[in-house]
């Protein structure tokens, strides 16, 4: 289940954020301290997070110290699915 | 009341009761701070800066984020007499080496005498600071020891400097504008607060509210000095929560009734779109009597987007207002829709791009609705000027030259640049507009400037960052700005020659080669860790793809023309 998640995040940020479809995102790769999604770009994540898996990001979890990896970000949507 | 410190102690022993600031600050409880609170905080940081030997004159860069610290430490330095200089903190995606770099290029030409900083940050600070340094003290916030008793004399510092002298330095992102500080005197920042106050009608029942970076000169100065010397509430918010909770603006704007507040074009958007419905239930935000649009480009979308999310929520349509504004005049050049609402001119788009003139556009013409910058503001003139810096008729395009008695001081210790920023007494502004029955439109940029969110992008420095990734053909490298209507700002563009190794590679597949991948992912990595912007957009091209200048520059107008053409071609 983690992997599925991890695998529409991917889909998401790729086309979304990055608007490089093609790109592949690793689980352990890191998202928020390389940059690939960018501080205009966290709200977005949050609002989708929100309406595919029904799980709630508060805003100031937004930040490398609560996620920085598919990983960890899916492990949290898992945890409160 | 002549000075900056002069006029912070009147205020001080007029009103001590009377509330600055609101500092709301995520997950903590909203703050207020009255002058008394203002002048105690700032008094620690200037007794602290005077046991130092930080001496007036002396510049004291602040490496704080936004909070109280930052606050007390800005007019502690002032009160010392000291000159401060914000610098942007360390966000999360940019590389300590990159920062270090930054802070490197900011010491060598700014030759501060004093950092202020966390103690967290010390090593990083103490890594900048190079044998033979200006620096000779770094001062730790939280070691900054509380006086209970302030006499005068601690202000004695701040109170021996006149009108004329510098009050602060201004700085823009990035190693080149981090060596390129705009230095304002008291008399400058004074009439320029004294000016604009006249035409935005401001007044003690006014609520300014603003989330903006203090480093940039609209959040800085509409939105932290503005206010703080004229006797006006500030409710300040953190660009680092806006940005991750733009709710947070209007719930703080309903809370406390806010009245002004100054946004670049990219919020109008970023607010009607990332904003969900539940975060503005029973919001009102009816107070709203002046949104100014500042800093970047200008859109009619963007306002439209934005009046229609909210005016159901009470934002009245006559609060849409737009200004022209830089640093190097303090803050305004122009304001628009105070008095009036905001002129639309609708312009025929062959005359602006092809003419070079903003003809109405007739009938079936296509067109382009400009909005106007508003009327300069009365201590300041305008003048459009032809590339032989002659004055051009009305509705004729040109760079916008200013002239005022808010001038900067100049460029710190940048004479090279003092000289060629001016021509008989105007500054040359870099930006393109007309002038049509008195009201200024900014149409472009005749600078290489990329704008981002409101943030000026030096692009000399993304393509250094582009130029060290290998299998890059070093200095053949261009970056630059195109608009992107969805997020009511500039997507930045990297093209990179590639080394001479790849010119086996048919074209066709040069940029799906594994290797031209690698140094694409290359690039966007190492720009967006070593700069403000997230790269997205790079193209690997072969040697001698770019357009180059007579003396063999890379183009980069030239280039972005091309970009373009091949763009709409597909």
């Amino acid at each position: 289940m983690t992997t599925d998640i991890m695998q529409v995040l991917s889909t998401y940020i790729s086309t979304q954020i990055l608007k490089q479809p093609a790109r592949i995102i690793l689980p352990d790769e890191h998202l928020l301290s390389n940059g690939l999604v960018d501080s205009f770009h966290l709200v977005d994540l949050s609002i989708f997070i929100e309406k595919t898996f029904n799980v709630l990001i508060d805003d100031t979890e937004l930040n490398r110290d609560t996620f920085d990896s598919l990983a960890q970000l899916a492990a949290i949507i898992k945890s409160r699915m | 009341m002549n000075t900056v410190a002069e006029k912070l102690l009147r205020l001080y022993e007029t009103q001590p009761h009377s509330v600055v600031l609101h500092l709301l600050l995520s997950q903590e409880p909203d703050k207020t701070i009255t002058y008394s609170d203002l002048i105690h905080g700032a008094a620690n940081y200037s007794i602290g800066l005077k046991n130092a030997g930080i001496k007036p004159g002396e510049v004291v860069v602040l490496i704080l984020q936004h909070g109280e610290d930052l606050v007390y430490g800005f007019f502690g330095a002032i009160l010392n007499g000291s000159i401060p200089a914000i610098m942007p903190f360390l966000t999360e995606k940019l590389s300590p080496e990159q920062y270090r770099h930054s802070l490197i290029a900011l010491i060598e030409i700014t030759r501060p005498t004093a950092v202020i900083t966390y103690p967290e940050f010390l090593g990083e600070v103490q890594l900048a600071i190079k044998p033979g340094s200006s620096v000779r003290k770094i001062l730790i916030s939280d070691r900054i020891i509380s006086q209970s008793d302030i006499s005068s004399s601690i202000f004695e510092g701040g109170l021996q400097r006149t009108p004329q002298d510098i009050v602060l330095l201004q700085h823009s992102s990035g190693t080149t504008g981090l060596q390129k500080g705009v230095a304002l005197s008291h008399q400058a920042v004074f009439n320029q607060l004294d000016s604009y106050a006249r035409t935005i009608g401001l007044d003690t029942s006014d609520v300014i509210v603003s989330w903006l970076p203090l480093y940039h000169d609209m959040g800085l100065i509409a939105g932290f000095i503005l206010p703080i010397l004229s006797n006006v509430p500030l409710v300040l918010l953190s660009p680092f929560d806006w940005v991750r909770a733009p709710a947070k603006l209007f719930q703080a704007v309903n809370k406390y009734h806010g009245s002004l507040s100054w946004l670049p074009n990219f919020a109008y958007n970023f607010c009607a779109q990332k904003i969900r419905p539940r975060e503005l239930e029973g919001i009102d935000l009816s107070s709203l009597r002046a949104v100014s649009n500042c800093s970047e480009p200008m859109y009619w979308k963007s306002h439209q987007m934005f009046l229609e999310r909210f005016q159901p929520y009470g934002l009245n349509p006559r609060a849409l207002a737009t200004c022209y504004a830089m640093a190097e005049n303090v803050f305004a050049v122009s304001q628009g829709g105070i008095n009036h609402p905001i002129t639309i001119d609708r312009i025929s788009q062959r005359g602006l791009l092809v003419d070079r003139v903003a003809y109405p556009s007739r009938n079936g013409e296509e067109y382009i609705n400009m909005l106007s910058a508003g009327f300069p503001i009365d201590n300041t003139h305008v003048r459009i000027l032809n590339p032989q810096q002659d004055q051009v008729a009305e509705r004729h395009l040109g760079e916008i030259a200013i002239s005022s008695d808010c001038m900067l001081t100049g460029y710190y210790n940048r004479p090279d640049l003092n000289d060629r920023a001016f021509h008989e007494g105007w500054y040359l502004t870099g930006d393109l507009g007309y002038l049509a029955d008195g009201e200024l439109y900014v149409t472009g940029r005749k600078k290489d400037l990329i704008i981002v969110g409101g943030k000026n992008i030096y692009p000399q420095d993304l393509e250094n960052l582009a130029s060290e990734v290998k299998g890059v053909h070093p200095g053949r490298v261009v970056a630059f700005g195109i608009p992107n209507e969805v997020t009511g700002t500039e997507d930045v563009v990297i093209i990179a020659e590639v080394d001479d190794d790849f010119a086996g590679y048919p074209d066709i597949n040069l940029e799906d080669s594994p290797d031209c991948s690698r140094i694409k992912e290359e690039i966007r990595l190492r720009v967006t860790r070593g700069s403000d912007i997230a790269l997205r957009y790079v193209r690997v091209v072969k040697r001698g793809w770019l357009i180059k200048t007579s003396s063999g520059k890379v183009a980069r107008g030239s280039n972005r023309e091309r970009y373009l053409a091949e763009l709409t071609a597909d």
